[in-house]
């Protein structure tokens, strides 16, 4: 009654309800989007891009999700906005179903004593910070550190947020999309794995093109060849805005 | 005075829109109409128009409701007051919304792997733009792609459709007419990929044997609509790439 994603194609649009056969020979990348329906037929879950790669006998599948929220995990670094402060914590916002902690001792690297000190005097609420995620648990929630290198509060730049699952297409291949956003619009861009991204660049229209780029990377997130596109739409953005004078490739 | 019961099928086997018994009102599913929205669907079965519009999983307001090993689904379906034919639909709540909004929640909920998202919430929204017949399986419909829409883990899509009986026949997707002056009225929503039934209900009489013709023919026309649904949530992409 229902169809099975064979191997015949490189790369395909699977929406939930569709299953893949694995056998031994199959390694999988993304098992969570899977849900076993039987022995060795599984069924994806979300609307996803089906990746088949044949090595030498061995399948490997990727599963990459097309829309989802983001779920926290140890170690990632994610760019969260304060919405609360209590009496020696701070809540944040990480664009998640599920709310993080920070507490007053990670941020300031001391004992706090909040009889003495007001809370606010160091994060208030509305303040972006760059934090990294120490403890996540599904039934408790995350809890967070600044305590590490080029984290803590953010105080210039600009915000952009996107769909947390197009992350890994914003950086690309070994750093390869993010290396030429970089160098083509000459601004400092941190991606958190959240799924929003700070930008610092020199000038308004620079940022404004970088905007643009990153907008268009997470429409077309699964497609092939974006960065070649990405590369000739940045510079025919900057044609137009009369940044450059048309340059050979 | 005794009215003049008109036909509700011919003895050509036309029903009165001219469709046959087992053909379906034509069917169109656009995904991601909302901007705001995580997911977002609008269905149309005919005349009838049902917009979907999901959220989530996001946390739960108010905090007591949620639930520590799974997602809460939360559902409203309702009409707008424009949605009828005649007098004006009563902007409240009615007795109907409620209970069709607690029907159409059980029958998405077994889809949902509402389980890899504790404390947290999803909420589904279906307005019924026109109504002309079958807006809760036309709400199903669209609530399904809406979520597979948001990326909400499912199981499968779920695809619905009524059978009923007029004049001793069997046909498939009543329209409004025929709801109101037929003999029977089921509709049916299915996980058609698994082939699992997440909601029947039965108004009027049916005997065993046509139950079973009912059900068969219910299967058939839904696998029909999650083809469309497939096409539907795959088209979105494909537009992009090109």
């Amino acid at each position: 009654m229902y169809e099975t994603l064979e191997a015949k194609e490189k790369r395909m649009l699977a929406i939930p309800g569709d299953t893949v056969t694995l056998d031994q020979n199959t390694t999988i990348d993304g098992s969570i989007y899977l849900y076993k329906r039987n022995e060795n037929t599984y069924s994806i879950t979300v609307t996803a891009l089906v990746d088949i790669e044949l090595i030498e006998n061995r399948k490997r599948i990727r599963v990459i999700p097309l829309k989802g929220r983001y779920i926290p995990k140890e170690g990632d670094v994610i760019v969260g906005i304060v919405i609360d402060a209590t009496l020696s914590s701070w809540i944040i916002d990480i664009n998640s179903p599920y709310s993080a902690i920070l507490y007053a001792y990670d941020y300031i690297g001391k004992n706090f004593n909040p009889t003495v000190e007001n809370i606010r005097r160091y994060l208030d609420i509305g303040d972006v910070i760059l934090a990294k995620v120490v403890q996540f648990e599904r039934s408790r929630g995350a809890v967070l550190t600044v305590q590490d290198k080029g984290l803590g509060k953010i105080t210039s730049g600009s915000l952009v947020e996107i769909e947390p699952c197009k992350v890994a297409r914003v950086i690309g291949k070994k750093k390869s999309m993010l290396n030429m956003l970089i160098e083509q619009t000459k601004c400092e861009i941190f991606v958190g794995n959240n799924g929003r991204i700070l930008l610092k660049c020199p000038n308004l229209e620079l940022e404004y093109i970088a905007i643009l780029a990153i907008k268009k990377i997470e429409n077309e997130a699964h497609t092939t060849g974006l960065t070649e596109r990405i590369k000739d739409f940045v510079i025919e953005e900057k044609v137009k805005r009369g940044l450059i004078k048309y340059e050979i490739k | 005075m005794k009215l003049n019961k008109t036909k509700l099928v011919t003895e050509d086997g036309r029903r009165i829109d001219g469709r046959r018994p087992d053909e379906l009102r034509p069917i169109t599913i656009d995904i991601g109409v909302l901007k705001n929205a995580d997911g977002s669907a609008i269905v149309e079965y005919g005349n009838t128009k049902v917009l979907a519009a999901v959220y989530g999983p996001r946390e739960v307001v108010p905090r007591h409701e949620e639930l520590a090993d799974r997602a809460i689904v939360r559902c409203r379906y309702r009409m707008l007051s424009f949605s009828t034919t005649g007098e004006r639909k009563s902007p409240a709540p009615s007795r109907r919304e409620i209970e069709l909004s607690k029907v159409i929640r059980e029958a998405l909920e077994p889809a949902i792997l509402s389980s890899q998202f504790p404390r947290t919430a999803i909420d589904i929204f279906i307005e019924v733009i026109n109504a002309d017949g079958g807006t809760r399986t036309a709400g199903i419909t669209a609530a399904a792609v809406a979520l597979a829409d948001a990326g909400i883990p499912m199981l499968d899509l779920v695809a619905a459709v009524a059978v009923g009986k007029l004049d001793g026949v069997l046909v498939v997707d009543l329209n409004g007419i025929e709801d109101m002056n037929g003999e029977a009225d089921m509709p049916i929503a299915i996980m058609p990929s698994l082939g699992r039934i997440t909601m029947l209900q039965l108004n009027g009489v049916l005997s065993p044997g046509e139950f079973k013709s009912a059900l068969s023919l219910a299967i058939s026309s839904i696998n029909k609509i999650y083809e469309l649904q497939k096409e539907a949530l795959r088209r979105k992409y494909l537009t992009i790439e090109e």
